[in-house]
């Protein structure tokens, strides 16, 4: 069937693949014109393509994007997520510290959540589960209740704070300092970490007093 | 085109769904095309047009805005198609049969009450005839074949979806054309 030189099959790939040379376009086209065989057979080729090119007539079936879009959901919050982590590694690492974070809190929260505890001073009456600064007398220092309420007829001479409990104040009673009610776990977590942090805050104080006293 | 097939991504980065819908409208048909005409099988081209948007929209991420959104959406569809021939070829190497042409394609997809003009069957005849010769080509030659024919992307397009070097390209689409000619010459 290919009796010519195996060039002149090549040009008519080339010439098919749109990049003939136009050395090679001059060569094959003088050919065609004398040789019946090869023109028959670049005829086919060109048939060829033409019927597999009548084969791009395909579509989607009817509800292919819903279908896919269904299929969809589960995988698109990992997407994002790893997306997101992947572009944005500062506030990945900020988003992890917190996390950890307030899962200590958390766990400090729900430990303690079920005792009822108060910071011991002399002359706080417990009843129950209340502290009471009894009436005349005067404690000096903060008072922290968990899980409890605090009745206050006297004077307290520092910083109130009740955890999950309630306080009442009698009219004859006084605190000189702050009074604070936390009871829900967000003010909890935020009341917590207000606290690390002046730990971290007095411990750095505390540091730079003693290298003062060095000098 | 491919502007605003970029800005659509960019959407979807944020987390917006419907962009990747509009992307799926774009490209379902072409992508449907290539699985069918690489698998021959309706139900099992939807499956995998399908898995190739559901892996799109997860690996996105990797996608490179740089590149033309349409050559990493083909090569997910090739490679999937590939996959599932070998797999194919594996589970059923005992049977001589052609494979995926069973009942499904457009021809006898037709309800046979329905009767159709005579030329329309004929079209439909020679669509499941030529169909049948393009399975017939080994994977590498069909695969180059419908990327130049069907979709009509350029020979570099090509090479960069099948991750192959130009000249190789060039290669499969002459053999796979010389393969097919001799086939069709009679038709």
């Amino acid at each position: 069937m290919r009796q010519c030189p195996d060039y002149l099959y090549e040009y008519m790939q080339e010439f098919l693949d749109g990049d003939i040379p136009a050395e090679h376009d001059r060569v094959l086209k003088e050919h065609l014109r004398t040789c019946k065989d090869c023109r028959d057979y670049f005829y086919e080729l060109k048939r060829t393509e033409m019927f597999i090119k009548s084969l791009a007539n395909v579509h989607a079936p009817d509800g292919f994007t819903d279908e896919v879009l269904n299929r969809l959901p589960k995988a698109a919050k990992k997407a994002r997520l790893r997306h997101w982590f992947s572009h944005h590694p500062f506030l990945t690492a900020a988003a992890i510290f917190l996390l950890l974070m307030s899962g200590s809190t958390f766990s400090a929260w729900t430990d303690n959540h079920e005792d009822f505890s108060v910071t011991k001073q002399p002359d706080l009456i417990i009843k129950n589960d209340t502290a009471i600064v009894p009436e005349g007398k005067t404690i000096n220092g903060d008072i922290v209740v968990r899980n409890g309420s605090i009745r206050i007829e006297g004077k307290v001479d520092g910083d109130v704070t009740v955890i999950n409990g309630e306080k009442y104040i009698a009219s004859a009673g006084e605190v000189t300092g702050d009074i604070q009610e936390i009871n829900q776990l967000f003010e909890w977590i935020w009341f917590d970490i207000k606290n690390k942090v002046s730990q971290w805050i007095k411990i750095f104080d505390g540091k730079s007093e003693e290298e003062k006293d060095f000098q | 085109m491919e502007e605003l097939v970029k800005r659509k991504i960019k959407e979807i980065h944020r987390g917006n769904k419907n962009a990747f819908g509009d992307i799926v409208e774009f490209y379902k048909d072409k992508v449907f095309q290539i699985c069918f005409r690489m698998v021959g099988n309706r139900s099992e081209a939807e499956d995998i047009a399908q898995e190739t948007f559901i892996r799109a929209y997860i690996n996105i991420g990797n996608y490179n805005m740089d590149k033309k959104f349409s050559t990493w959406l083909y090569r997910i569809a090739t490679n999937l198609c590939i996959d599932r021939l070998r797999k194919k070829k594996a589970d059923y190497s005992l049977d001589a049969e052609v494979t995926g042409t069973e009942g499904l394609t457009m021809y006898s997809q037709i309800p046979s009450a329905d009767p159709l003009p005579e030329d329309a069957v004929a079209f439909m005849e020679l669509q499941d005839f030529l169909q049948r010769e393009l399975l017939a080509l080994p994977e590498k030659y069909r695969t180059a074949i419908i990327l130049k024919y069907m979709e009509e992307l350029s020979l570099n397009e090509i090479s960069e979806i099948l991750d192959l070097p130009v000249g190789t390209v060039k290669t499969h689409i002459h053999r796979g054309r010389e393969a097919l000619r001799k086939r069709l010459r009679h038709l």
